[in-house]
């Protein structure tokens, strides 16, 4: 990268340390060892940064930041992503009743189903995402209202949860479980996906609900409070549900594997999203076989049972389908970027180059001894 | 009444002085009682009583202390024993004890603004409300910080601990009131009031009045080297009502009070009374006071009453430890500390602002993220803004950086130790190295702008040698000895290089710290002598005195000027009466010199054993004058004095037998037998060899080289008591002076006198020696016109010429002077000196005035010139700082002609200035002078338009920066007495204006308070950093009060070494000091602290752009924990590796070119753009690295610390690549550190991130760093952004050593050459005497000016000449020394005959007289010395172009402007180079000549 050649004219300051006084005087002389080190004499490698010696860097950094950039881009290009927003505040949006009307307090869920056709289809396994625009779980307090230990299955906690959980703490003189704004503002609008096809019949397209979170999680960090109980409505017992809630915590799911605690869908809530406008995973769309696309092109429709208000913050709710690449998501950025940054460091090179031409002499003149 | 009164005077007098302490009101009365007694006078008693009353009322008047003996009070039962308040010898210089080290400590560090400030934060972490962090672990960076510096407290305190132990368990003999005898106990027992005995070679456990000596004389000699590094031998008198006792001293039978001064600092002063139990008084003296830490010597044994003991000794209250000073480069850290603050407070606010609104849109819908605060109170916009800010200030604490303060000190004792390392600067021959005194200042040793430098003992080596005298009119100039010296020289640096090879170090014990400590190494090395025995100390001794300034053979053996030392045999074969009055003079000279002195003498076979021949002198007069009658004819037949000396050997009955005094009787003999051979010959040999084994210890160099001056005419002092000199004179044998008084030296008379009997004449005589001013006033005015006192008019003329020719050949000149009194003259004066030594108030003041009255109406009878000879390397190292554009001042107490002779011999003035001389006797006359000298200046540089641009654009260096006030190639000279008109108010800014546009300034005759007076002018006015270097005491307030202060561990003690920063054993080891290790420490600083602003600023920012993307909630992606140890250890090491160590020039480099000092002095490392520059690229590249992962991670599912995690991976490669490009030097250290801190970061996190699964809320990091090792997006990030992040700074750094190198860059790139090629190179530049190609043009450029294309032809030519020096030669007859002669011819006619008169009559005329001097050796250059520096010196375009015939003729003013022409033409080394360069006729003269200018 930098000019480099090792000055190893100073390496001989190295012999010594014993070039004291004659042996046998038992004076000890206040002279300094003659060592590299003390007489900061250490080989050394001394860059000297110039436009001849940094250029060669430059096109370095140009050569391989391109065809990097031009890999991501085609891997982000090649990766297929359907995004539609329910949240309903247009008047022609299907789910615009819902929205309206709807809040927290409701207790009667409201139903909209919004169609939709994919121009192409997706060919491997597709992840349906759920998104929402201008929600901030990385707020400050928001994200501390939690208690992990609770979430950990520990007893003591789940009856007394940790301080920062307040004010979703107690509810009616009972400790809540899980405890916190996190879980109290949990996405619970229920997604359905259904598949039209030309004749008119709608095929309901499955949608895997396990594996969504992180295996660790899922196995470590959230545990239901003892052990492998089944009766969870007997663990539970004591706490309340949520105040959001419309159920309690041991009635997420039927499947006692994804229930309480460790139901995928609260563990994927619960890993609070780094930026407001996020997307969680909400379900797996399983490829069948090799043969057909797991969804083909085609008209669809989606059934939302829409429980979960983002009116009052402006907020926007999105369902994605996306396929995914070794590098994640759609997303073009970081291929334009390397592109552009390798670009840049090429033309740069030339800059350099120029002016390597143009002052270099005077430094070669210099480097030359005559 | 009036006794009252005088009562009070004398307590008020001492109330100043006296330092306070617990009251004894006990002790009033019979202090009161001593004190009205002391008086003398019968009112004494009243006036007791009278205060005896109001005793217990004047408690506050208890200003002295009363000792009494302890054997009449057992200490053990400490009740009744009125000593038992004062301090207890045992020593404890620590700060803590086990108990009180924590809240001490805590205390002291809360000192500190910034330690306050982050404990303020970390408490406020605990308000639930603002709450950032876990408490607990925001406080763990404070607790890291506090407890570093408590650790480096602790462990320092320990060291002391150590000390302090083991000096208070050495032992010493106390007398033991049970035992009745001597016991050994620990130091830590003795008591105020015990009696000590001390043994030879014995150290002094505390402050004790000698009561007993072994010595005959009642004397005890100490060596104060611990005190005041002075290593001749004091003598210390037993008290005088002891003396008379005939017995030992038996401590049973001691029943006296004494009382003294309270304990104080002042090692020179030392006052009391001893009252008897017979009501018997007497004074006490600071001569019979045996200091603490001091060395008894050549005594047997010594017993005496401990009066101070402790921390009351004087050596105690003198240990100031060491000192604290803020360098320049922290000041300006600290402002931009303050700027930190600023942003701090912005961004917090910016943040609150943007909360508040950020609440306030949602109205009062709240939204399901917004929490309720923890009580579950719903919060306004406003309120939740406010504990936003609060928080805020918690998250962004990093910026303020709290690491950077025990940062910066790690690196500075990194950086002294390195210094104190480098073997350059350890003086083999002192066996001193280096010492750093104050710790936090190394930077600003490379910033120093103007040095102020002592003469005697900084440039010179304070080592006196005897030159030339003038005696009665008739100068002798002693060239054989002159041949001698130069042969000196020549074998001792042969002899140096000896010693070094051999690696047997001549060992000598110095003073190293401050600290006691010290006194434990003295005690180990004298122990050890003890043990080995004799010879061990013998040849300790040997070694010693080989290397005390005042007994080197160049010193010792003077070759005698043959004409003098006929003129001394003639007058010793001729009758004393009969002498002519040349004659006569010649011998008073001789035995001026010889006794005129405190010089002590010591024998050869007992090291520091003085010379006892002691005569008992009943009645001297009469037999001295028996003794002449009776050997005068003897002498005179047999002109040998064998028989002479014999007899008076044998003859004196009461001389004590002793193997000395035979001894030397016997080489007398051998001696005279030899004599008549030796004066035919007038061989160089002196008597040295054999009879020269006595050694003469003087306090003052001078005086030892006038002692052995005179003994090389046979003069010899051989033995010196407090009431009696023994002389021994040619064909007179010993002569015994009564010394009746030692009028000492002091700086305001500038003399001292012995006032002796003379044993000749029986004449009361005062001998006087003197500055030649002080003197020269004193002299008798021939009064009548006869012939005698005509020819001693012309004497005192020739003597004031031969006094002005020393001077200007830059020798100390003294005069010798003698008066003979009468009795009753004599007897008016005693009485009156009587009553100035017993006076009370303002002794010295009497004593003074005594004196004076005293040395009047003298006769003169000679003045000599003694030589003080430079200090190797002096004239190049300041060739080379002043290349360094460092503006030396010499500040000197010399007078003008001597100073500015050394100015030439050191090359501090150059022959080619011109020197501004001013020489006032009025406040109004120095007005105009200065007046003037600045029009003249104006006239000659200023308003010579085209040609101060082209001096612009010539002083290639420093036309970078152009300073405000150009310097001219003009010395100031300026003397004590115009300095004090200039330095007072009115007149400064002119006298500053003046001095700093001329190159080198010279202030002669200047007293210590004018010293540090100019350089806090100087310091205060131009906002300059200032560097003081001296070695005696009167630097001492210069030292102090300059920026950096530097002493050198020379000849004259260590006041200045305690005083200083830093302490060099020589003046030549400044110039690596200071372009070396200043610059070095003061680059690795200035870029360690704006790395470490960018740094934090950078990492701060990161959080502040998130603050956007999370309502201003205060809240990060950084996980809290990396967020706190980020700075603290994951980025920390490389820094300090690189600050400690990176070298951005080599040390050779940075010597050959002393303009990379320049990078220093103007800050170019650290201006104030820079923070900002850096503050900006911190922002750019926290951007960048918040930005590239926001977009490559937009709308995805990734988590908060998922996203965080890889931002701080992130930022954490740029900051250490960012270091990287700023790094000069990689050794494997920097390597290793970077490694380090990478690893480091992915162990912890990887650990971290591992180690639990619900812990560390809220992050709760688990697996996060495992996840994300596997994502490829992880590294493609991080490949990216570091690279995106620092390409501005690399290709900025890249354009900029290409197009605008800077001058360090320059260096770099002949570091990068080999070593042949570089000094090549160099001596390329000092050939052409032009800048080298590679230099980057300043300024505009003539248009066809291709430096590429021109210079290396013109070079190349060089180089061809190179070789062989013929063509060189050739060339050399230059016009030089014509133009000089006409130019010199000119000026004296110009010089105003007004401006003549106004210089002093006696320094009448120099310049007219200097052109026609012989030529000094020791000022001239050797030619065979300087020619192998000669280029490296010369090709500084600086140097000048001697003649130029533009440079125009001064004006006619009042003012002494002269040429700075003193016939020194040979010494224009560079002239003939820089005429050659000229004659070349390049094809681009225009220019060649403006950068020879």
């Amino acid at each position: 990268m930098m000019a480099s050649s090792y000055n190893a004219k100073e390496e001989d300051g190295h012999h010594s340390g014993a070039s004291g006084p004659g042996g046998g005087t038992a004076v000890k002389s206040k002279k300094p060892d003659n060592t590299a080190f003390k007489q900061q004499r250490l080989p050394a490698w001394q860059p000297i940064l110039t436009a001849g010696t940094v250029l060669p860097a430059f096109f370095v950094i140009g050569l391989i930041f391109i065809p990097i950039g031009i890999g991501l881009f085609v891997t982000s290009n090649n990766i297929k992503e359907y995004e539609i927003d329910y949240t309903g505040i247009e008047m022609s949006s299907p789910c615009f009743n819902c929205s309206q009307n709807f809040s927290w307090n409701s207790t009667t869920p409201c139903k909209c189903s919004v169609s939709f056709s994919l121009d192409q289809p997706f060919e491997s396994n597709v992840f349906m995402y759920y998104g929402l625009s201008n929600f901030y779980q990385n707020h400050r307090r928001y994200v501390k209202s939690r208690d992990d230990s609770q979430l950990n299955g520990d007893k003591a906690s789940l009856t007394n949860p940790s301080k920062e959980c307040e004010p979703y703490r107690t509810s009616d003189k009972k400790f809540i479980a899980p405890c916190g704004a996190i879980a109290n503002s949990l996405f619970n609008d229920t997604l359905d996906l259904f598949f039209i096809d030309p004749n008119g019949t709608r095929t309901r397209i499955e949608l895997v609900k396990k594996g969504i979170a992180w295996w660790t999680d899922k196995h470590v960090k959230f545990r239901n409070p003892g052990g492998n109980n089944l009766n969870l409505t007997a663990v539970f017992i004591d706490t309340a549900k949520p105040v959001n809630w419309r159920k309690p915590v041991y009635e997420l799911d039927t499947d006692q594997e994804n229930n309480g605690f460790i139901n995928e869908d609260f563990i994927v809530w619960m890993r609070t999203a780094a930026l407001p406008t996020f997307r969680k995973l909400y379900r797996i769309i399983q490829r069948k076989n090799s043969m057909t696309p797991t969804l083909p092109r085609g008209n669809y429709t989606l059934d939302i049972t829409y429980n979960y208000p983002v009116r009052s913050f402006e907020g926007r709710k999105r369902m994605i389908l996306s396929t995914i690449s070794w590098m994640g998501g759609k997303n073009p950025f970081l291929g334009i970027a390397y592109i552009t940054v390798g670009s840049v460091c090429f033309f740069l090179g030339v800059v350099l180059l120029i002016i390597h031409h143009k002052y270099g002499n005077r430094n070669n003149s210099a480097d030359i001894p005559n | 009444m009036l006794m009252r009164e005088n009562c009070g005077k004398s307590r008020r007098g001492k109330k100043k002085r006296v330092r306070k302490e617990r009251k004894r009101k006990v002790w009033v009365s019979l202090w009161q009682r001593t004190m009205a007694r002391e008086f003398g006078e019968p009112g004494g008693v009243e006036c007791s009583k009278v205060k005896k009353r109001t005793k217990k009322k004047n408690k506050k008047e208890n200003k002295t202390r009363i000792v009494f003996s302890n054997i009449l009070h057992d200490h053990g039962k400490g009740r009744d024993n009125p000593n038992r308040h004062y301090a207890n010898n045992e020593i404890k210089t620590t700060k803590y004890t086990l108990l009180s080290f924590l809240p001490k400590n805590l205390f002291e560090q809360f000192h500190r603004y910034a330690n306050v400030y982050f404990v303020f934060i970390a408490l406020l972490n605990f308000v639930p409300v603002v709450n950032a962090f876990q408490p607990e672990l925001a406080l763990a960076p404070v607790l890291f910080i506090l407890s570093v510096t408590a650790i480096k407290d602790l462990w320092e305190d320990y060291r002391r601990h150590r000390s302090d132990k083991e000096i208070n368990h050495m032992d010493c003999l106390v007398y033991s009131r049970r035992e009745r005898r001597y016991v050994e106990k620990y130091w830590k027992e003795v008591h105020v009031g015990d009696f000590i005995r001390l043994r030879c070679n014995e150290i002094l456990p505390a402050d004790v009045l000698l009561l007993s000596s072994s010595d005959p004389d009642h004397l005890c000699h100490i060596e104060t080297a611990t005190l005041d590094g002075e290593t001749n031998l004091k003598q210390r008198q037993v008290v005088r009502s002891f003396i008379d006792q005939d017995s030992d001293f038996e401590p049973s039978r001691y029943n006296s009070i004494i009382e003294c001064e309270k304990p104080n600092n002042d090692l020179n002063r030392f006052r009391g009374y001893i009252a008897h139990g017979n009501g018997r008084r007497d004074g006490l003296y600071k001569e019979n006071l045996l200091l603490r830490g001091c060395t008894v010597r050549n005594t047997e044994e010594a017993v005496g009453i401990v009066i101070y003991a402790g921390h009351e000794t004087k050596a105690m209250l003198n240990n100031n430890g060491p000192r604290y000073k803020r360098s320049k480069l922290e000041r300006q850290m600290n402002v931009d500390v303050f700027w930190c603050v600023v942003i701090l407070l912005i961004m917090c606010l910016f943040s609150a602002i943007g909360h508040g609104l950020w609440m306030f849109q949602y109205g009062d819908q709240r939204p399901v993220f917004d929490v309720l605060s923890p009580e579950g109170t719903d919060m306004s916009p406003a309120l939740s803004a406010i504990y936003l800010f609060l928080t805020m200030i918690i998250v962004f604490q990093v910026l303020i950086p709290i690491s950077l303060f025990v940062s910066i000190e790690i690196v500075k004792i990194c950086q002294v130790y390195f210094i104190h390392q480098d073997s350059d600067l350890y003086d083999e021959e002192t066996d001193s190295p280096l010492q750093c005194r104050a710790l936090n200042i190394t930077e600003d040793l490379g910033q120093v702008q103007y040095i102020f430098s002592d003469k005697t003992g900084t440039l010179t080596e304070n080592k006196m040698v005897f030159r030339r005298c003038a005696v009665a009119g008739v100068e002798y100039s002693h060239d054989a000895n002159a041949r001698r010296l130069a042969t000196y020289q020549e074998i001792d640096s042969e002899e140096e290089e000896c010693t070094s090879r051999g690696g047997t170090l001549p060992r000598r014990d110095s003073v190293t710290s401050h600290q006691s400590g010290r006194v434990v190494l003295r005690s180990q090395s004298t122990k050890s002598h003890r043990r080995t025995g004799s010879r061990a100390e013998a040849k300790r001794a040997s070694i010693l005195s080989k290397h005390t300034a005042f007994s080197s053979p160049m010193e010792k053996d003077i070759t005698p000027d043959p004409q003098l030392l006929d003129k001394v045999n003639e007058c010793s074969i001729q009758p004393l009466g009969q002498l002519t009055h040349e004659l006569s003079d010649i011998m008073e000279f001789f035995i001026a010199l010889t006794i005129c002195n405190t010089v002590v003498v010591s024998s050869p076979s007992h090291p520091r054993q003085k010379v006892r021949t002691r005569f008992e002198l009943k009645s001297p007069v009469k037999t001295i004058e028996d003794f002449i009658k009776r050997f005068t004819p003897s002498r005179l037949t047999s002109g040998s004095n064998s028989s002479s000396s014999s007899s008076l050997a044998a003859g004196r009955s009461a001389h004590k037998p002793g193997s000395e005094s035979a001894l030397l009787r016997l080489e007398e003999e051998q001696h005279s037998a030899r004599r008549a051979d030796l004066q035919s010959a007038f061989g160089p040999a002196p008597p040295a060899a054999e009879e020269g084994e006595l050694r003469y210890e003087a306090e003052s160099p001078d005086e030892a080289a006038l002692v052995y001056a005179a003994r090389a005419y046979k003069c010899s002092l051989v033995g010196r008591l407090p009431d009696q000199v023994t002389v021994e004179l040619p064909h007179l044998g010993r002569l015994h002076f009564e010394l009746l008084h030692t009028l000492s030296f002091d700086s305001t008379r500038k003399r001292m006198s012995v006032v002796v009997r003379h044993p000749l004449t029986d004449q009361i005589t005062v001998y006087t020696k003197g500055a030649d001013s002080a003197i020269m006033d004193l002299i008798r005015p021939p009064s009548s016109s006869d012939t005698k006192s005509k020819r001693q008019r012309k004497i005192l003329y020739k003597t004031q010429n031969f006094l002005n020719l020393y001077a200007a050949s830059g020798l100390r000149t003294l005069c010798i002077a003698k008066k003979a009194l009468s009795e009753e003259e004599y007897g008016a004066w005693l009485n009156s000196h009587l009553q100035a030594e017993t006076a009370i108030q303002g002794r010295e003041e009497l004593l003074f005035q005594s004196a004076v009255r005293l040395e009047t109406n003298l006769h003169l009878l000679g003045a000599t010139g003694i030589e003080d000879r430079l200090q190797d390397g002096v004239p190049e190292t300041i060739a080379s700082l002043r290349k360094a554009g460092l503006q030396i001042w010499v500040l000197t107490g010399d007078k003008q002609e001597t100073a500015v002779n050394i100015a030439y011999a050191c090359r501090l003035l150059d022959p080619e200035e011109e020197l501004i001389i001013l020489n006032a006797d009025t406040q109004e006359a120095c007005a105009v002078l200065l007046e003037e000298s600045l029009h003249y200046i104006q006239s000659k540089f200023l308003c010579d338009f085209p040609e101060h641009t082209a001096r612009a654009l010539r002083d290639d260096i420093r036309a970078l920066e152009v300073p405000p006030a150009l310097v001219h190639r003009l010395g100031l000279v300026i003397d004590g007495r115009t300095l004090a008109y200039a330095l007072e108010g009115s007149l400064e800014d002119r006298f500053l204006a003046v001095a700093r546009s001329c190159r080198s300034v010279l202030c002669c005759r200047s007293t210590p308070l004018q010293k540090s007076m100019v350089v806090k002018l100087v310091r205060n006015k131009l906002k300059v950093m200032t560097l003081a270097i001296g070695d005696g005491a009167n630097d001492v307030s210069m030292i102090q009060v300059a920026d950096v202060g530097i002493g050198i561990s020379g000849q004259e003690g260590m006041q200045a070494v305690m005083a200083s920063d830093f302490t060099i054993p020589r003046f030549q080891y400044l110039q690596k000091l200071l372009l070396v290790h200043g610059h070095w420490c003061y680059s690795r600083l200035a870029n360690m602290i704006l790395y470490f602003f960018y740094k934090n600023a950078m990492f701060v920012a990161l959080i502040f752009w998130y603050q956007f993307y999370s309502g201003f909630s205060g809240s990060a992606m950084i996980d809290q924990w990396y967020l706190i140890f980020f700075n603290l250890m994951f980025s920390a090491f490389p820094q300090l590796i690189t600050g400690t160590l990176d070298k951005d020039v080599s040390a050779e480099t940075l010597q050959d070119l002393p303009q990379l000092y320049m990078n220093g002095q103007n800050s170019e490392e650290y201006k104030p753009y820079m923070f900002w520059m850096n503050m900006i690229d911190a922002f750019y590249q926290s951007v960048v690295c918040f930005f590239i992962p926001y977009f490559a991670y937009a709308d995805s599912d990734v988590d908060l610390f998922t996203w965080g995690t890889p931002i701080t991976t992130l930022a954490l490669f740029t900051i250490l690549l960012h270091l990287s490009i700023e790094t000069k030097t990689w050794t494997w250290l920097n390597w290793a550190s970077i490694v380090f801190s990478v690893s480091l970061f992915f162990t912890v996190a990887l650990c971290y991130s591992a180690s639990c699964p619900i812990c560390y809320p809220p992050s709760n990091p688990y697996w996060t760093m495992h996840r994300l090792l596997g994502d490829p997006l992880f590294y493609l990030l991080c490949v990216i952004t570091p690279v995106v992040a620092l390409l501005p700074r690399y290709f900025y750094r890249a354009c900029q050593g290409s197009v605008f190198p800077s001058l360090i860059q320059v260096g770099r790139q002949l570091d990068k050459l080999s070593p042949e090629s570089r000094t090549g190179m160099l001596d390329q530049r000092a050939m052409c005497g032009a800048k080298l190609p590679l230099y980057p043009f300043p300024g505009p450029l003539p248009k066809d000016y291709n430096p590429s294309a021109q210079e290396p032809h013109l070079c190349k030519r060089w180089e061809s000449t190179k070789d062989s020096k013929q063509p060189i030669d050739q060339l050399r007859p230059g016009p030089t020394p014509q133009v000089t002669d006409s130019k010199e011819a000119d000026l004296n006619q110009s010089v105003p005959a007004a401006s003549r008169d106004r210089t002093p009559p006696r320094s009448e005329d120099p310049r007219s007289k200097a052109p026609a001097l012989p030529p000094c050796n020791a000022l001239q250059f050797d030619p065979a010395l300087d020619s192998p520096d000669f280029k490296i010196v010369n090709w500084i375009p600086s140097s000048p172009f001697p003649q130029r015939d533009s440079v125009p003729l001064m004006p006619l003013y009042a003012c002494d402007l002269l040429s700075a022409r003193r016939g020194q033409g040979s010494r224009t080394p560079n002239g003939p180079d820089c005429v050659e360069a000229e004659d070349l006729g390049s094809p681009k003269e225009g220019f060649l000549t403006t950068t020879l200018l």
